[in-house]
């Protein structure tokens, strides 16, 4: 159990932040940001995947594919900012259980 | 290897290329034109699009191309749906426009957003890496949140934008954590060595389906099927109806090359599992999306429902491609190729349905209640028939392009074994022809409550009327089209 760190060891470490952001999303029903937040660490569970995976593969298209991830999610963050900006000026709140004008 | 680097063949990436660049000219050329010409933006999306139509279309041999070190591929597949997606597009521009005018939407933003999605589906299509794959997608999604929210001041559509942006960054999570583990099963990014690591056998099996799982997921997300289609009512219904209009359509054909590039094209040595998957998959949202439609009052939500169950159509051709694990070549050519023909009807009948939409609707008033079509007939016999050429078709009535659709999947279904799913598909039709035809009633035997004549630009009008028409004539003429969808996939699997 606690040898050496493993392969094992990283991959269970990202199914465990993976479990969280995705509770988070779920769960969450008091504010928006902490929703970007859990999105925020669904894919640094996926980054620390590729890199453990590609250090064990010793292949280095996966650490690559990292770098990618990286950019997208700041520029992901950056819509998601600005669209909460615009909807705090609509409904003057960043609760969850505000978005409820659609339904059906 | 690392101190030399080869320039890529970027002839088969013409198309995206001339698009980027045109998007960027684009973008000055506001800069320039200014608030006084608008008009110019929009000829000049259509120039762009009818460009790369262009040199998609002269550059297609029916050869399978890779550039980008395997990242590209050019294929009749792709240049097959790039050149519906263009058609398909300028057919969003030309609808949009006097929508966006009356509400003072019409920016720059939205034809820039447009394009710049167009590209990202384009990406996507001609994805043959996970790598092209992802980032397609993302600059497609990325742009469509943008679009959603492109009328600021509108609390509803803020708030769809919210939704999707949410439920889409968890889907890309989802599918991202798949690659994760298939890239950790079979150690490449590439699909097509994906498809021949698990052919040799090198790749862990239990890692693998556990990949498989979440890839479903997230494509099942992008599709909107049931249970992951709680964004598709709400943004459509929240979103200003011409960008509803988009994502209802371009986007299916992108998400189906998603789907075929992933489990066909990658995975396809674990049919027995995804098969299963897509099983659940299509006979949920057949089922959810036509009995949630009978309870809507608002025609954007009603299509948006059907546009689930249309999708569950879509996943059904998709799973009757192998037989016990076992891949016959022509019932696997005959799904897949009925699961092409049924995406690019229901972007046409999409276009259709939401052209109409954009057609009653003018300043200060959206039509988008199912009454605001009472009594049609009355005001505008020409549009009710289109509308209800529109409808039958969704429905799958005889001889119109959706019942072709539809009859072809359903054979793929009967002849891969699943005579029962089949069965309860048409059942789940006939509940569904009730709320199509409540359009069609109300149109034809209600009296008008809105009595405003119909104020839309020639060029809209003629369109839509062409679409009507295509829906109806490509329903005479099924084998064509169907002929077309088979060649296609022949010289691209």
């Amino acid at each position: 159990m606690f040898g050496p760190v493993s392969l094992t060891h990283y991959l269970i470490l990202a199914a465990i932040l993976f479990a969280i952001g995705i509770v988070g999303i779920f769960l969450n029903r008091k504010n928006l940001i902490v929703l970007l937040m859990a999105i925020e660490l669904v894919l640094l569970a996926v980054n620390l995947n590729f890199v453990a995976f590609s250090h064990y593969l010793n292949d280095l298209s996966g650490q690559l594919f990292v770098f990618f991830i990286l950019t997208v999610a700041a520029a992901e963050s950056g819509i998601g900012l600005a669209i909460l900006v615009v909807l705090f000026r609509n409904l003057s709140s960043i609760d969850v259980d505000d978005l409820d004008s659609l339904k059906g | 290897m690392l101190n030399q680097f080869v320039t890529p063949d970027l002839q088969p990436a013409a198309p995206e290329i001339f698009l980027l660049i045109m998007s960027c000219v684009i973008l000055f050329a506001d800069l320039v034109v200014g608030q006084v010409q608008r008009w110019m933006m929009s000829a000049l999306t259509i120039i762009t699009l009818v460009g790369a139509a262009v040199l998609t279309y002269v550059t297609m041999d029916g050869q399978v191309v890779l550039t980008f070190s395997n990242m590209f591929v050019d294929d009749l597949l792709s240049d097959f749906l790039k050149l519906v997606l263009y058609v398909a597009v300028i057919a969003v521009v030309i609808y949009s426009r006097s929508y966006l005018v009356a509400r003072n939407l019409e920016k720059a933003e939205f034809y820039l957003l447009v394009l710049f999605s167009t590209l990202g589906m384009m990406v996507m299509i001609s994805a043959a890496h996970f790598l092209t794959l992802y980032l397609g997608l993302e600059l497609l999604s990325l742009s469509l949140y943008a679009l959603v929210a492109i009328d600021r001041d509108s609390a509803r559509s803020t708030e769809a934008a919210m939704k999707y942006f949410v439920l889409g960054a968890l889907a890309s999570g989802l599918l991202l954590y798949g690659m994760s583990m298939v890239y950790g099963a079979t150690g490449t990014l590439e699909i097509g060595a994906v498809a021949q690591a698990i052919y040799h056998g090198d790749a862990n099996k239990t890692i693998l389906v556990f990949g498989l799982v979440f890839l479903v997921a997230g494509i099942a997300f992008k599709l909107g099927a049931v249970p992951f289609h709680m964004w598709v009512p709400d943004v459509y219904h929240g979103a200003p109806t011409a960008i509803t209009l988009f994502i209802a359509s371009a986007p299916k054909l992108a998400a189906f090359a998603m789907t075929l590039r992933l489990l066909v094209y990658g995975l396809f040595e674990l049919a027995d599992q995804w098969q299963l998957m897509l099983m659940m998959l299509a006979v949920l949202s057949i089922a959810l999306g036509n009995l949630a439609a009978i309870a809507q009052t608002n025609l954007k939500r009603m299509l948006a429902y059907s546009g689930i169950s249309h999708m569950g159509f879509m996943l059904l051709a998709m799973m009757s491609g192998v037989v016990g694990g076992q891949a016959d070549p022509f019932g696997t050519l005959n799904a897949y190729s009925s699961a092409l023909y049924y995406s690019v009807a229901y972007v046409l009948m999409s276009l259709g349905s939401f052209g109409m939409i954009l057609l009653l609707s003018r300043a200060g008033h959206e039509a988008e209640m199912i009454e605001d079509f009472k009594g049609l007939n009355k005001r505008n016999p020409w549009f009710a028939a289109v509308m209800m050429v529109l409808m039958f078709s969704m429905a799958g009535i005889p001889f119109f392009i959706g019942f072709f659709a539809k009859f072809s999947v359903l054979l793929a279904a009967v002849k891969a074994g699943y005579v029962g799913i089949a069965v309860f598909a048409v059942m789940m039709s006939l509940v569904g022809a009730f709320y199509y035809l409540r359009v069609v009633k109300i149109m034809y035997f209600d009296a008008p409550v809105d009595t405003a004549p119909i104020e839309a630009p020639l060029d809209m009008r003629v369109l839509l009327s062409l679409n009507g028409l295509a829906v109806a004539v490509f329903g005479l003429f099924p084998d064509s089209i169907m002929m077309l969808c088979t060649t296609t996939l022949v010289r691209s699997l």
